[in-house]
């Protein structure tokens, strides 16, 4: 009796302390970009601007987010031999509705991201999700965590666009913050005496994206010691 | 565990839901699809003209684009000896609808030169008139392209707007983001003063001819090369167009 109660409990759509850890988890002291360091390519290649990062970042939500509820859901039909094959064929047909769906909805954004779109089928962080969470745990569960680990990855992703579009363009979102004239003069226009700021090319570069990641992963150490590898 | 059968009828199942799921939202997305791949090439037209016009092309709404290419647009399609086609003529080379607008630019630059046609889009309004010319090439990764504004004389550059496939952020991709970059395209004639053409053309290290020489882009010599070779190329194919028009 005791047993079927906690089992009631476990299955049930609520939201305690548990289901919270799962979201918040990820976002800190086990964030798939900082701590596991997976996703680290699309995190290099979309952060040259906020707009596409945030655009990056809802497209992982949304298919870490299905992709988990999905195969949880099938998880006790799936045949273990063909199981990866199965959830590679979850995470590709979330992939390609998102892409079918920025084309029609931000072309614009569908453009700038071409190839990075379609690449979130390899992004490790959603198929880790599968085989480590959502193959041992019930759907409502297994959304969660997808949440809290597309969340976790946008963040960064966002924390990295902030300093590579606003140091290396002078803007935010595509609109000017700081820096000189597109002819390099004194913008004496901008509001935060910035204007004399020369926009620094590497940041527009991809290395700089690296520099920018390890930063962060040093700053979340230092911040949480508890994150150390020890070796 | 599961037997074979069951793991194909799985996978049967599975993937037959898939592709039913994704047909049907490809086929009821193909209409939206293609009017934002044709907005956005338009964009791509008006680009070369909003600095004249004092637009911003790449936020215009969709009616607003569609509104000046009704009323401000003559769309022509010449081929390479500079003699106008009908649409029925370009639909045959395997454009659908026939206009300059349906032509794909890197497509015509697969077939021989002296197969290709050429679009031309002649804007007109009130004082403004300017012929646009779309002009492609190669970068250092992939094919770049772009269109080209001249103005009433047919010499003298009104704008340019610049695309690519994958050159790199930061480097050969300023050639479409560098906004300072192609204003430097701007007054420059596309002919020498005795009446040669020349094109414009991409120095590194600086221009030494201001009249139809441009600047380079450091860190990006072969993108900017690229679009010097693709501007002499590019517009050289329109001389016979440009001949009769001058003429006229």
């Amino acid at each position: 009796m005791a047993q079927a109660q906690v089992a009631a409990k476990q299955s049930s759509i609520g939201f305690g302390k548990a289901e919270r850890k799962l979201l918040t988890d990820p976002l800190d002291s086990n964030n798939p970009v900082t701590v596991q360091v997976l996703g680290i390519c699309s995190a290099l290649a979309v952060t040259t601007g906020m707009k596409n990062a945030l655009v990056m970042a809802i497209a992982v939500v949304f298919v870490t987010m299905f992709s988990n509820m999905i195969t949880s859901a099938l998880r006790n039909s799936i045949p273990k031999a063909v199981r990866m094959i199965v959830q590679l064929i979850i995470i590709a047909t979330l992939v390609t509705i998102v892409e079918l769906t920025l084309k029609a909805v931000a072309f614009d954004s569908y453009k700038q991201l071409s190839v990075f779109i379609g690449l979130i089928i390899t992004n490790c962080i959603v198929m880790g999700r599968l085989e480590a969470f959502a193959m041992a745990n019930g759907p409502y569960k297994s959304m969660l965590d997808g949440i809290g680990n597309g969340v976790g990855y946008g963040i960064i992703l966002l924390m990295v666009a902030f300093v590579r579009e606003l140091f290396g363009k002078g803007e935010l979102f595509g609109a000017k913050i700081i820096g000189n004239t597109p002819e390099y003069l004194l913008d004496t226009t901008t509001t935060w005496g910035l204007g004399w700021y020369a926009n620094n090319n590497l940041m527009v570069l991809f290395p700089s994206a690296m520099f920018v990641i390890g930063a962060i992963i040093w700053a979340h150490r230092a911040w949480n010691p508890s994150l150390v590898d020890v070796s | 565990m599961h037997s074979t059968n069951q793991i194909i009828r799985f996978v049967l199942i599975m993937t037959s839901l898939v592709a039913l799921v994704l047909s049907l939202m490809y086929t009821g997305l193909k209409g939206t699809h293609e009017l934002n791949e044709a907005i956005y090439a338009k964009k791509a037209i008006l680009a070369a003209v909003q600095n004249k016009l004092g637009i911003d092309a790449s936020s215009l709404p969709v009616e607003e684009v569609q509104e000046i290419f009704d009323s401000s647009i003559k769309q022509e399609v010449y081929d390479m000896k500079g003699n106008l086609l009908t649409p029925a003529q370009v639909e045959a080379s395997g454009y659908k609808g026939g206009l300059a607008e349906n032509v794909d630019i890197n497509k015509e630059a697969k077939k021989p030169e002296s197969e290709r046609i050429l679009p031309m889009y002649k804007f007109k309004d009130g004082d403004n008139e300017f012929t646009i010319l779309s002009v492609q090439g190669k970068g250092l990764w992939d094919v770049i392209w772009g269109n080209i504004a001249l103005e009433k004389d047919m010499k003298t550059i009104a704008g340019v707007d610049f695309d690519h496939k994958g050159e790199t952020p930061g480097l050969g991709a300023e050639i479409k983001d560098n906004k300072a970059w192609k204003k430097q395209f701007v007054g420059k004639s596309i002919y020498d003063a005795a009446g040669n053409f020349t094109g414009v053309a991409v120095i590194k290290g600086g221009a030494k001819e201001p009249t139809w020489q441009v600047d380079g882009i450091s860190g990006a010599t072969i993108t900017a090369d690229g679009v010097g070779e693709m501007l002499k190329r590019g517009l050289n194919y329109y001389g016979p167009v440009l001949d009769k028009m001058k003429k006229s």
